[in-house]
């Protein structure tokens, strides 16, 4: 099967579902929230009829018709991009989300992008130097820091360097006397509110990419290629970036994907612990106060934001490999 | 020559797979006394392991409010301090423990239990069976798994028993071993070995158990480590974010009521409450992945220390 038809499958199917996860869960399970609903709003005097139409206002729920209506009804909301009202504050999910999403995107692309320029160089240090003190510490500390959850890392930041040292600003996006905006104070808060997430996401992550690039790194230097470029008495800087570099990182792009889907999964810790206004907290908020439509609105739009970079990454990478094209069945 | 490693395979019955299990025991152990990162995360693990398994029976907690005995520095009486309402913490930490561990080697069980048997059939099978569940495979290594956990987790309306939070986290977590054993599988497959076993008329289940199965174990092993380290960020993440109902004390339930009921934040006193969850975490995980190290090395002799 031709590679971009699967890329696009997986898509569609991922995508597929999740939507119909979350319909299940809400919907069918036995004890569902849609049913507790209810009987909250009976329990706050409502008769079963209004409880309903009051339910029927947040989500497109009816209860009476069968469930393949149901569901059809609920893709064609999700569709048009009605991801219903979030049953504690009253507004569109889709309008909340849509303040949160930047944020979020935000967060994790820098994230990803100096984590990745962080272990990239590393790494290639680590493996021309390799053997050294330098490289056992810090092969050891990349290992040890990629397990470490963010959660933890995050709560030891937030308490010594932004509530005790106030080195850092322990909550929100921006300042609060700033007016958003493209001025400087406000792009300089921003960044400043942003610095603690960012590195709590660099310390946990940098290590998997650092430790492959030096074990790439390592086999690269072993090659033909890298002699004869010696041999002809090439300048090494040339060697290392020209040579070695690109070769050793090519291989790394594939861990793109996976590495994506991990950070969107710890927005929910990272971006709760340090207040930050993203899909994370929401989905963080909606989890404590049980609020379904938010929650599942949340879930829905990580993992299509997920996905979509994944395409996207996967396409870049065959662009730039194009082996992946030929030898993939 | 490689028809001779067929019928020795062949001839291994269970009397020699057990010796094989002591001789591998005993090299493990070599290598571990060698290799002293590995020895050092083999003592966590075991530390940890017993603390699950009999500390609570030695150490009783009691969860009685004693509010005169509010945030008591660590002490003789109370190694670790109280908590907000005067409650021993050590007692605390060390029955988390066994949730915690529980939890995490029941879903290492699960995941290699479910990645065994849907990546040997997939990629011993192969054909349309195969294509057919790597399209699974790519959707759930595709969706965020911990939102989805969250998600699950948080429809569930009742307590949930170590087992069962093992088995969600193990449906959201299994597929990245199954597609990973069964691309071992394909290659394996191709083996001359395997060949000759086939020629011999040796059936499909002698084949998958005799022949392939031993060389995915060291395999399987290193990714119990991994499939362990992230069970414990799950499942300590799940009561962390209190999204599961808090039933028995758990180090993420800790961390919790620590951040955001106790202002642990700004209150320095509810810093030995706070870090002593934060610390366990730190050090089982760092056990783990230790003690994978030792494995990568004894499985794989080429990454063997030069004064091996």
């Amino acid at each position: 099967m031709n590679w971009v038809v699967r890329r696009i499958i997986n898509l569609i199917l991922t995508i597929i579902i999740s939507v119909s996860v979350t319909f299940f869960l809400v919907r069918i399970m036995p004890g569902n929230p849609v049913d507790t609903l209810i009987q909250q709003y009976m329990m706050q005097g409502y008769s079963y009829k209004e409880a309903l139409t009051a339910v029927r206002a947040l989500i497109s729920y009816m209860p009476n018709e069968p469930l393949h209506i149901q569901y059809f009804n609920y893709w064609k909301a999700i569709l048009r991009g009605d991801l219903g009202r979030s049953i504690t504050l009253a507004t569109p999910v889709s309008q909340i989300l849509g303040f949160a999403v930047p944020w979020t995107v935000f967060i994790v692309s820098i994230s990803l992008l100096s984590s990745f320029s962080v272990g990239v160089l590393l790494g290639v240090y680590a493996a021309y130097k390799r053997g050294s003190l330098f490289d056992h510490s810090i092969s050891l500390f990349a290992s040890i820091s990629r397990s470490i959850p963010h959660y933890i890392i995050g709560v030891v930041f937030v308490v010594f360097l932004a509530v005790q040292l106030r080195l850092f600003p322990a909550y929100g996006a921006y300042g609060r006397g700033v007016t958003p905006g493209f001025n400087i104070q406000f792009i300089g808060s921003v960044l400043y509110h942003a610095a603690l997430p960012v590195i709590t996401y660099v310390v946990t992550t940098f290590g998997g990419w650092m430790l492959s690039m030096k074990s790439n790194t390592i086999s690269v230097l072993g090659e033909y290629y890298v002699v004869a470029a010696r041999a002809r008495g090439l300048p090494n800087r040339r060697i290392s970036l020209t040579y070695v570099g690109r070769n050793a990182i090519l291989p790394l792009f594939t861990r793109f994907a996976i590495s994506i889907g991990y950070m969107f999964g710890g927005v929910v810790f990272v971006e709760t612990i340090f207040s930050y206004p993203g899909i994370g907290s929401y989905l963080s908020y909606a989890i404590g106060v049980r609020d379904w439509t938010l929650m599942t609105g949340c879930f829905l739009l990580i993992t299509i934001a997920v996905v979509v970079s994944n395409f996207v990454a996967d396409l870049l990478y065959s662009r730039l490999d194009p082996r992946i094209r030929f030898t993939a069945k | 020559m490689i028809g001779a490693k067929g019928l020795i395979s062949l001839r291994k019955g269970i009397s020699r797979g057990l010796q094989g299990w002591a001789s591998e025991l005993k090299f493990t152990f070599k290598i571990l006394k060698r290799d002293r990162t590995g020895l050092v995360g083999l003592g966590i693990i075991v530390f940890f392991a017993l603390m699950a398994a009999i500390g609570p029976e030695v150490y009783p907690l009691e969860m009685m409010p004693h509010p005169e005995d509010r945030f008591l520095p660590p002490s003789l009486e109370h190694p670790l301090g109280t908590d907000f309402a005067g409650r021993d913490t050590l007692a605390q930490i060390i029955h988390g423990s066994r949730s915690v561990m529980a939890v995490a080697f029941l879903t290492g069980l699960f995941v290699v239990l479910i990645s065994i048997v849907l990546g040997i059939s997939s990629g011993y099978i192969g054909g349309k069976f195969d294509m057919l569940m790597m399209r699974i495979v790519d959707v759930f290594l595709t969706i965020p798994s911990f939102p989805l956990l969250v998600i699950i987790a948080a429809s569930v309306n009742r307590t949930l028993s170590p087992v069962e939070v093992a088995l969600i986290i193990a449906a959201v977590e299994w597929a990245g071993l199954t597609r990973a054993i069964r691309s071992q599988v394909l290659s394996i497959r191709e083996e001359n070995y395997i060949e000759s076993a086939r020629c011999l008329g040796l059936g499909a289940f002698h084949i998958i158990f005799n022949e392939i199965f031993p060389s995915l174990k060291p395999y399987i092993a290193m990714n119990l480590c991994l499939t362990i380290v992230s069970a414990i960020y799950s499942q300590v993440g799940l009561y962390f974010l209190g999204v599961m109902p808090y039933t028995s004390v758990n180090w993420g339930t800790m961390l919790n009521i620590a951040l955001y009921r106790q202002s642990g934040l700004l209150n320095r006193k509810v810093w030995p409450y706070l870090f002593s969850p934060v610390i366990c975490v730190v050090l089982v995980q760092t056990g783990f992945i230790l003690f994978l190290h030792t494995l990568e090395e004894i499985f794989n002799p080429r990454l063997r220390s030069e004064e091996a």
